[in-house]
């Protein structure tokens, strides 16, 4: 299986497109531990139209935990990064590691999106899930950030 | 804020470089949408429409399209659904943005449902659209609009859409046609399944505004299922549903 995420500009909201606004200085995935529980066939990878996103961990056995930080991602009010701790396979724990705070209204959005989805990261664990239908959600940064290291991570 | 689109291809040829060209396509019809139909550009024809800049007899295709959709949506929905918003001074607002986003994805998606021996699934900010052939069905889970961590029951998806509406997410975001004020609080989310998301949508969005009485339309409708979420977090659905609603 193979999952390919992509933030885009909609019509409801805010007009910011994540493609556009890549991090110019090269932040790869960088790994706490060498082990990472592999996803079963295939792995997953992020693309967003020509640039390859996190580097895939390794695949191997064994299962100790692991510290895996997302690609720092552009938004409007400025960079938001994730990381996140894997231990057999799912996800610990989950944290945002820059946010943007330039202004009040971030201080207003990262005060109800980062800790609401730090739980929901850890709640929602993705194996017998494929997709969760619910009301918009539009916490581009944070989702986009976690994403690409969920990627890295090969859940 | 851009709304995260994500797109799951599993078959043979999930990493094959056509599969890559697909997707790709998929995303850049999506950018496309943005410049005919964003309310925050002022020079998307959706704009120029609204400040009379733009006659509506000589909109796009698409826009012509998409407000034909309106118009139907309209009737479908008895009004619950309406891209016409009254303004505090009377005025109405042409707002097709509720229609535009489940429309844009599934006509992206026919580049993916084109892949051959490809099960495929997109989730683009809460709407579901897949199908699944070859594998199992997609397992689409249904938020519970009082904890987004938690989900209240799983549908198995073959071929078709699931769309939420609630204000879980965003706020009170959803006006009612009919006063222009945010919708009454009946309800904490509807969501529907059906084979179109442009129509998951528009239901799910006219339920919410609705409220328990949009089960019996949606029922009516040939093809859609509804699931309700009242404010005490009790789960009402439609004939089709009533298997997978979660234990009260």
């Amino acid at each position: 299986m193979r999952k390919i995420l992509l933030a885009f500009m909609t019509t409801l909201a805010a007009v910011v497109s994540l493609f556009g606004y890549r991090t110019s200085t090269p932040h790869p995935v960088s790994v706490a531990t060498s082990t990472v529980a592999a996803a079963g066939s295939g792995g997953t990878t992020t693309t967003d139209g020509g640039t390859t996103a996190a580097t895939p961990a390794a695949p191997s056995t064994g299962a100790a935990s692991s510290t895996v930080t997302g690609d720092v991602v552009q938004t409007r009010w400025g960079p938001v990064q994730v990381r996140i701790t894997v231990a057999s396979g799912k996800v610990t724990a989950a944290s945002a590691v820059q946010v943007p705070s330039g202004n009040g209204r971030d201080a207003e959005i990262n005060g109800y999106a980062v800790p609401v989805l730090d739980q929901e990261t850890v709640s929602a664990q993705s194996a017998s899930i494929d997709a969760v239908s619910g009301a918009t959600v539009t916490s581009d940064g944070y989702v986009t950030s976690l994403q690409s290291a969920l990627d890295a991570a090969g859940l | 804020m851009g709304l995260p689109v994500s797109v799951t291809v599993r078959g043979p040829h999930a990493w094959a470089d056509r599969t890559d060209g697909v997707v790709r396509a998929f995303y850049a019809d999506l950018r496309q949408v943005d410049r005919t139909f964003s309310t925050y550009r002022a020079d998307s024809e959706v704009s120029l429409l609204r400040r009379g800049a733009l006659s509506r007899r000589l909109v796009s295709p698409d826009l012509g399209h998409v407000l034909d959709l309106c118009a139907q949506a309209k009737e479908l929905t008895g009004g619950h659904f309406d891209a016409a918003l009254p303004q505090p001074d009377g005025t109405r607002l042409l707002d097709p943005s509720g229609l535009v986003k489940g429309w844009a994805v599934e006509r992206a998606a026919a580049a993916l449902r084109a892949l051959p021996d490809a099960d495929w699934l997109v989730v683009a900010g809460g709407d579901v659209l897949g199908e699944a052939t070859a594998g199992p069905a997609w397992r689409v889970a249904v938020e519970d609009p009082r904890d987004r961590s938690r989900t209240l029951c799983v549908l198995p998806l073959r071929r078709g859409a699931v769309a939420t509406s609630g204000t879980a997410a965003r706020g009170r975001h959803l006006l009612d046609p009919a006063t222009g004020r945010p919708v009454a609080d009946h309800l904490l989310s509807a969501t529907v399944v059906g084979p179109s998301l442009t129509w998951a949508d528009v239901l799910a969005t006219a339920a919410f505004v609705e409220g328990p009485a949009s089960l019996a339309r949606v029922a009516g409708t040939s093809g859609y299922e509804a699931l309700l979420v009242d404010p005490d977090g009790g789960c009402t659905g439609t004939a089709g549903l009533q298997q997978h609603l979660p234990v009260a």
